[in-house]
C-alpha cells in the first residue's frame, strides 16, 4: 500500500484537511521509531488506496520540540511515497521553507496553499505554475475548509505517486537531514519572484474583535463572562435532552425489556435489567449534553480564543511558575484531561512540562460533568444550578493554581513564550459535526470497554454473598464500604457513595452508571431515593472529591507514558488523592461546623 | 541599541538583530521560522497588562511573546 504523510506548520488548517480527506474513519495507530501515536486513515487515491498519517504540525524540520522530534524520527524510519505540504497562503513568505527542507530530503513532495479564501481576502497573489517550476514540485491551491481545489488536489496527489515509482529508503532521508544549507537564500528568491503581498496585510475584523477581547482592563472579564455563557447555554439547552433521554430509557425498560426478559432466571434478570442495562442507561442519557458541549468547545477551540486567553492570562500564570499555554491546555482538560496532557509536548523545557501536566487532571473534564449534573439536578433547585456548576469550575482552576504553587519549586523552568496568534475563524458546520460524532464514538468505545465491565463488577459486588440482603451492609460492596468508612465518613461519604467513587478511579462515566446499580434505580426513581439518603452538604462533599481525585486509568497511563517516569505519575495519583479528601473535609466540617 | 521591548503599543520599527549572545540557538531558529528576520517590520499592536507579553505583528503573522523574549531582538526605527 501507498504511504502519503500530511505536514505543515501549526494553524495551516492541516488538521482540517486531514478530517475531510479521511472522512470519520481515521483511527489512532503506533509507527516506527516514535513513542507517541499517530492519526492514519485510508483514502482512496486514482486506482489505489493509501494510507494517510498526519504527522504533528512543526515549524522546522530541524527543530527541537517534541514534535519536530517526532516528525523526523517517523521520516528517518518509515518509507513514504509521497509527503503532502500545507502551507497557509497568507503566511507563505515564511512557509515555504518547510517545503524546501523536504525537497532536500528528495521525498516525492506536492505543496498545498491552504486557505486560498482567506488569501484572496486579503489581496495576496500567487502564480501557481511559476512557483511549481521554481519549487520543482506540483503545486495547487486549495481550501480545506470549503473544500475548493478539490478534484485538482486529488488528481495531483494520484499522479504524482504514479510517476514516482522508485522510493528513498528511511536511512537515505536519515542521513540527508543531517545536511542543511542555502534553504534561506532560494526561498527568498522564490517568493519575491512568483508572490505579491500588500505591504500591510490587515485582517480588519480581527483587530476590530481583538480591540474589545485582548482589551487591557476587560479582557479578562470578557472572558469569564463568556466561557460562563457558553456553560449557562449547554445547561439550558442539555438538561431537557437528557430529560427526554431517561424517559426514552425508563419507558424501553418498562414496556419492552421487562416483559421480553421475564422468563430468564431472577439473577440474569438482575444482572441485565438492574446491572448493565440501568447502569448504562443512566450514563448514555447524558451523550447528548456531552456532543453539545464537545460542540460548544470545538468552536471555541477553532476560533482562535483560546490563544488570545493565553495572551490574557500569561502574566498570572508566570507567577505560578506555568505560561499562557499552560492556562489554555487546562481550558482544553475542561473536553478531556488526556490529550491536554499530549498537548503539553509543544513545552521544551521538561520543568515546565512536569509542572503543567500535574495541574492538568484538576480541569473538570466532561465526564466528572456528568457526574455534577446528575448530583445537582438531585440535591439543588433549578435556579441555583448554574452558580453551583460555575463555584465547581472556579474550584477547579483554584486546585490548579494552589498545586501550581505548591510545586513551582521543584519544577523550576526558563521556558520561552511565543505563540502565534491565529486570526478569528468560524468553523464550518461539517467540522463542528465531525467532532460531535467523534466525541459518541468515542463514548460508545468507553462504554463497550469500561462502563459496562464497571457496573457488572458493583451489580456482583452489591449482590453477593446471595444470601444476604442485596446492597446490605454484608454484601461484599457493604464490607468494603465499611473499610473505607475510617477515612471517608470524616468527609460524609457514605458506603453507596464509597463504592461509586472506588470505581471512579477507572473512569468518572462509571460513576453514575454505578450509583444507579448499587440503588436498583434508575431515572426519576433513583433521583428521588437519592434526594431522601443525602443532604447538599455531603452531596458536595461527594462533588468536591469527585473533582479532584484522578480522573481516570487513561489519564494515569497517559500521564507515565508523556512523563516517562513512575515516580512522577505516583505524585499526581497521591498529591490528587490527599488534596481531594483535604478539601472534601475542610468543606464538610466547615458547613456542619456552621450549623448546615 | 534598542530592543523591543522598549517599543509602545502602537509603534512601527524594523528588526536589525538578535542579541546572539543570550539566545540559545534552538530559540533563534523558532523566532526565525516565525517570521523574525533582520529588515523586516514589525509592529506593536498591544501590551497585556500587569508586564504581561506584547503582542506584535510581522507581515502577516501576529504573534505575542514575554518582555524577557523580546529583549533579544534588536529593533532601529
Amino acid at each position: 500500500m501507498k504511504r502519503i504523510a500530511l505536514l505543515g506548520m501549526p494553524n495551516t488548517g492541516k488538521s482540517t484537511l486531514f478530517n475531510r480527506l479521511s472522512g470519520a474513519s481515521a483511527r489512532v495507530g503506533n509507527w516506527p521509531g516514535i513513542t507517541v501515536d499517530l492519526m492514519s486513515a485510508k483514502i482512496l487515491t486514482g486506482s489505489h488506496i493509501a494510507e494517510l498519517v498526519d504527522l504533528p504540525g512543526l515549524y522546522d524540520l530541524h527543530g527541537f520540540s517534541d514534535d519536530e522530534q517526532v516528525v523526523r524520527h517517523f521520516l528517518s524510519s518509515n518509507e513514504i511515497d509521497l509527503a503532502c505540504i500545507v502551507v497557509n497562503s497568507t503566511q507563505i513568505e515564511r512557509q515555504l521553507s518547510l517545503a524546501l527542507q523536504i525537497r532536500s530530503l528528495d521525498i516525492p513532495a506536492i505543496l498545498l496553499l491552504n486557505m486560498q479564501d482567506e488569501s484572496k481576502r486579503a489581496g495576496v497573489t500567487i502564480d501557481v505554475e511559476k512557483m511549481a517550476e521554481k519549487i520543482q514540485m506540483p503545486v495547487v491551491q486549495i481550501s480545506a475548509k470549503y473544500a475548493e481545489g478539490w478534484a485538482q488536489m486529488l488528481h495531483t496527489i494520484a499522479e504524482t505517486i504514479e510517476k514516482n515509482t522508485k522510493k528513498v529508503s528511511a536511512q537515505e532521508v536519515a542521513s540527508r537531514l543531517e545536511v542543511d544549507s542555502q534553504i534561506e537564500s532560494e526561498m527568498l528568491s522564490i517568493v519575491q519572484e512568483t508572490v505579491q503581498i500588500p505591504a500591510t496585510l490587515n485582517n480588519e475584523t480581527t483587530d476590530n474583535i481583538d480591540k474589545v477581547l485582548l482589551h487591557p482592563w476587560l479582557g479578562l472579564p470578557i472572558f469569564i463572562g463568556a466561557v460562563f455563557l457558553l456553560f449557562q447555554f449547554i445547561f439550558t439547552v442539555g438538561a431537557p435532552l437528557q430529560d427526554a433521554m431517561a424517559w426514552l430509557f425508563d419507558v424501553t425498560r418498562s414496556s419492552i425489556l421487562e416483559p421480553l426478559l421475564a422468563t430468564l432466571p431472577v439473577w440474569l434478570n438482575g444482572l441485565l435489567l438492574d446491572g448493565i442495562y440501568n447502569g448504562v442507561s443512566t450514563v448514555a442519557a447524558f451523550v447528548p449534553i456531552i456532543v453539545l458541549f464537545f460542540l460548544v468547545m470545538s468552536m471555541v477551540e477553532d476560533s482562535g480564543y483560546l490563544s488570545r486567553a493565553a495572551f490574557l492570562m500569561d502574566a498570572f500564570m508566570a507567577k505560578l511558575g506555568l505560561d499562557g499555554r499552560g492556562f489554555v491546555m487546562v481550558l482544553m482538560g475542561f473536553g478531556c484531561n488526556v490529550p491536554a496532557l499530549m498537548g503539553t509536548r509543544v513545552m521544551r523545557s521538561r520543568g515546565m512540562r512536569l509542572l503543567t501536566m500535574l495541574t492538568i487532571p484538576l480541569s473538570l473534564c466532561s465526564a466528572r460533568l456528568q457526574i455534577f449534573i446528575f448530583m445537582i439536578a438531585i440535591l439543588f433547585k433549578p435556579s441555583q444550578a448554574a452558580w453551583v456548576m460555575f463555584s465547581l469550575y472556579m474550584m477547579s482552576l483554584f486546585t490548579i493554581f494552589l498545586t501550581a504553587i505548591i510545586f513551582k519549586g521543584r519544577f523550576k523552568n526558563s521556558e520561552p513564550f511565543i505563540l502565534e496568534l491565529p486570526p478569528y475563524r468560524f468553523p464550518t458546520a461539517r467540522q463542528i459535526w465531525l467532532r460531535g460524532w467523534q466525541e459518541v464514538k468515542h463514548f460508545l468505545e468507553r462504554a463497550t470497554k469500561f462502563i459496562v465491565l464497571g457496573v457488572v463488577m458493583v451489580w456482583l459486588l452489591t449482590n453477593f454473598p446471595s444470601n444476604v440482603p442485596s446492597a446490605s451492609a454484608q454484601t461484599y460492596a457493604g464490607q468494603i464500604g465499611t473499610l473505607f468508612a475510617p477515612i471517608l465518613d470524616p468527609i460524609g461519604i457514605d458506603t453507596q457513595l464509597a463504592i461509586a467513587l472506588i470505581f471512579g478511579f477507572v473512569a468518572k462515566e462509571i460513576v453514575v452508571g454505578s450509583l444507579a446499580v448499587i440503588y436498583g434505580l434508575q431515572g426519576d426513581a433513583l433521583m428521588a431515593q437519592m434526594a431522601q439518603n443525602l443532604d447538599w452538604v455531603q452531596g458536595m462533599s461527594f462533588m468536591l472529591f469527585s473533582l479532584i481525585y484522578t480522573p481516570c486509568l487513561s489519564t494515569i497511563a497517559t500521564l507515565k507514558t508523556e512523563s516517562k517516569s513512575s515516580g512522577f505519575m505516583w505524585l499526581s495519583i497521591i498529591w490528587s488523592l490527599l488534596l481531594a479528601w483535604v478539601v472534601s473535609f475542610i468543606f464538610y466540617q466547615g458547613a456542619r461546623a456552621l450549623g448546615f | 541599541m534598542r530592543l523591543l521591548n522598549n517599543l509602545k503599543s502602537g509603534d512601527l520599527a524594523t528588526i536589525s538583530g538578535f542579541n546572539a549572545i543570550h539566545t540559545e540557538p534552538s530559540l533563534l531558529q523558532r523566532l526565525v521560522a516565525l517570521g523574525f528576520r533582520t529588515g523586516k517590520q514589525i509592529k506593536v499592536m498591544r501590551k497585556a497588562s500587569f508586564n504581561g507579553p506584547l503582542h506584535v505583528r510581522i507581515g502577516s503573522t501576529d504573534i505575542i511573546l514575554r518582555e524577557s523574549e523580546a529583549k533579544l531582538i534588536q529593533i532601529s526605527s
